[in-house]
Formats: structure tokens, C-alpha cells, sequence
């Protein structure tokens, strides 16, 4: 839901990263935050775990920019992946204009990344929301470890829908802007068709 | 769509600004915030310039939203009323009209009791604010929301493209 104020000329929308324990989602916030210029950006805040597992949320509030003199920002939030904080991810996915499934590459990760898929589905359709009807970006993330499966089957597993897809590193930044960028210009897009 | 978009006019902001003053002078808060549930800043009022306020406002709606999370498993169908209490600074965070989170930063130069009843009012006058939104909003496709939102539909591929170039 974005909340768009006419009166300060600001649009605001919120993106959310979901996705399976340990995928990487947080290490997106974290590299996006490092790089961005200080003006343009908030605090991140990381409700975590003392073993920095993501307990309720992150979030991170981001300013891109001026467009036919609106600000633009974007509000980035993660889910916490682990299984058992379902009623959490319920809470925060709740008024998405965007979704990022970050994918953990890795063979043994496979069936996670399909429960964590299946999830977000199911979660969405609580809000009576499809992923065929709300912006969706896909992200295969740790494309540098030895032992990933090929994307050509993560697509096929993961993606049917087709959505723009990235390959990303996320610790070293690969892939990560080139996510970030294709939601927000989809969550934008999205804005201007329902105008 | 399930949920609808939040549209604030300069009127409606208006509004709003007078109801969170009066509030943060009645109740001799710090400051005031009026937060949307999904944890966008809509308004703020008195001593905001030492808070990051966007990070209080995402803060406050997932707060809303774990507390809404446990009154629904206890059966209720939302506890309205949250109050943090600290050394210097206390929090009044309640829910107005099921919609929106309104905030209150008070310290020892005010009370729980005074908040409460200040912010009682206030709510009343938040909610009317609401109402007359809602009911706009279904009365006219209307001149002003029409004219911005066509202002919206101009935004082209490349407007996009450029908030990128950096």
C-alpha cells in the first residue's frame, strides 16, 4: 500500500524481502546500505537474534530521487526466513507494493527455497493478493559458492511466472542494485497503471 | 487489490497538523506522530528535530502489529493502547479508527492520566478526519484526486530510469 502525500509531493512504497533462513536477505539491506550515499538514506535497523538472526524485521528507508517532483522513497523491510516466525512475516509482508524472493542457490537448499516460495504464496493469498497480480522479482543468490544448482533449473523450480530474475552475490554486491532497481521500477510502473 | 492506497491532500494534512498541535500542547508532549499501520510517517507535531522519525514510524507500526498479532490470539480483536514507560521519556502509542497509530512523546513535566484524556479527544477529531476522507474518496473520482493522479499516469520509463542514474 503506498501512501502517497500530495501535500509534501511524496510517494512512499514499501518493498519487502522474502525468502528461506540464511539466503541472504538481510546481507541485501546491509550492501545497499554501505553504498548508498549517507543523504539519501536512514538507519538500518535489524531486530536480530543475538546470533544475528533476524528476529522480527530489518529496515532500511531509502530516497532515490525526485520524479515529475515527487521524492520517491522506498522503504526496504526483510522477513525473518526461519520457519517458525510465519506469524511474524505475516505482519510485515502486509501493505507490500513489492516482493523480492531471494533464493539460496545451493543444492541443499532446494526444498527451502519451495516451502519458503509455497509460504509467500500462501501468506499473500490471506491478504487476498497473487504474485501474478503484484510486482515480483526473483534473486538467486551465492552464485559463487562450488555446490549451486544451475539457473536454468532454479527457473524452471522457482519461476514460472517468468518475473526478471538476477544472479547476485550479495556480500560482494553483485546482482544486488540490479534487483533493487527492477523492483522499484516495476512497483512504479505498477503506481502508474492503476493512476 | 485488498488494500487501498492512502491519499493526503494539502486540506486533509491540514487538518491533521491542527488536531496533532492542539494534542501535543494539551497534553504538554514532546512531540506527536501520526503513523499509517504499514509504518509511513503521516504527520508530526513539536519537538521532532533530535527523533528519526522514519525509523520511529516503522518502529511503531511493527509494534502495533506484533501486539495486534498477540491480541488475536487471545481472542481480541486488538489491544488499542500501548504505553512504554522509561527514565526520562515515556511513549503513549495508540490506534485510532482500526487505521492509524498516533504517538505520543511525553516526559515528567506531563502525566499518563492527562495524556490519556488529551489523546481521547484527539482521536475523536483524527477519526472524523478519516471519515471525511473515506467518504470523499467514495463520493468523487474528484477534480484534485483525478488531476494528481494523471500526473502520476505521465510518469514515463525514463523519469524511472533517471532516479537510477547515479
Amino acid at each position: 500500500m503506498s501512501f502517497i502525500n500530495y501535500s509534501a509531493r511524496e510517494i512512499n512504497c514499501k518493498l519487502v524481502y522474502y525468502g528461506p533462513g540464511l539466503c541472504g536477505k538481510t546481507t541485501n539491506l546491509q550492501f545497499i546500505y554501505q553504498k548508498v550515499d549517507p543523504k539519501t538514506k536512514g538507519k538500518l535497523i535489524s531486530l536480530a537474534t543475538e546470533t544475528e538472526r533476524t528476529l522480527f524485521f530489518d529496515f532500511l528507508p531509502l530516497e532515490l530521487g525526485t520524479i515529475r517532483g515527487f521524492r520517491t522513497r522506498f522503504h526496504l523491510y526483510t522477513v525473518p526466513g526461519q520457519v517458525f516466525y510465519d506469524a511474524s512475516r505475516k505482519l510485515i509482508l502486509k501493505g507490500a507494493d513489492g516482493v523480492i524472493f531471494v533464493a539460496d542457490s545451493q543444492v541443499e537448499r532446494m526444498e527451502s527455497n519451495l516451502d519458503s516460495m509455497q509460504n509467500l504464496e500462501h501468506n499473500l493469498a490471506e491478504q487476498g493478493l497473487h504474485l501474478d497480480k503484484i510486482p515480483f522479482v526473483m534473486q538467486y543468490n551465492k552464485r559463487d559458492l562450488p555446490n549451486v544448482v544451475p539457473v536454468p533449473d532454479l527457473q524452471s523450480a522457482l519461476n514460472q511466472r517468468d518475473v526478471p530474475w538476477f544472479e547476485a552475490v550479495a556480500p560482494q554486491g553483485t546482482g544486488v542494485f540490479e534487483t533493487l532497481k527492477a523492483i522499484a521500477k516495476l512497483v512504479l510502473q505498477d503506481l502508474r497503471a492503476k493512476a | 487489490m485488498a488494500t487501498q492506497n492512502l491519499t493526503l491532500y494539502d486540506e486533509d494534512f491540514t487538518r491533521i497538523n491542527a488536531v496533532l498541535g492542539k494534542l501535543c500542547a494539551d497534553a504538554k508532549g514532546r512531540a506527536v506522530f501520526l503513523v499509517d499501520k504499514n509504518g509511513q510517517l503521516i504527520a508530526a507535531r513539536g519537538d521532532t528535530a533530535h527523533i528519526d522519525t522514519t525509523s520511529l514510524a516503522s518502529l511503531t507500526a511493527g509494534n502495533i502489529a506484533a501486539t495486534g498479532g498477540l491480541a488475536q490470539l487471545l481472542g481480541e480483536r486488538e489491544f488499542s493502547i500501548l504505553f512504554h514507560e522509561g527514565e526520562k521519556d515515556n511513549l503513549h502509542i495508540s490506534v485510532v479508527s482500526g487505521k492509524v497509530i498516533l504517538v505520543v512523546i511525553f516526559d515528567n513535566r506531563s502525566s499518563l492520566g492527562l495524556v490519556r484524556l488529551r489523546v481521547k479527544k484527539a482521536s475523536e477529531d483524527l477519526a472524523q478526519i478519516f471519515k471525511d476522507l473515506s467518504a470523499r474518496k467514495d463520493r468523487e473520482a474528484g477534480q484534485l484526486r483525478a488531476a494528481f493522479h494523471a500526473h502520476l499516469a505521465e510518469i514515463t520509463d525514463e523519469d524511472i530510469d533517471n532516479l537510477f542514474k547515479s
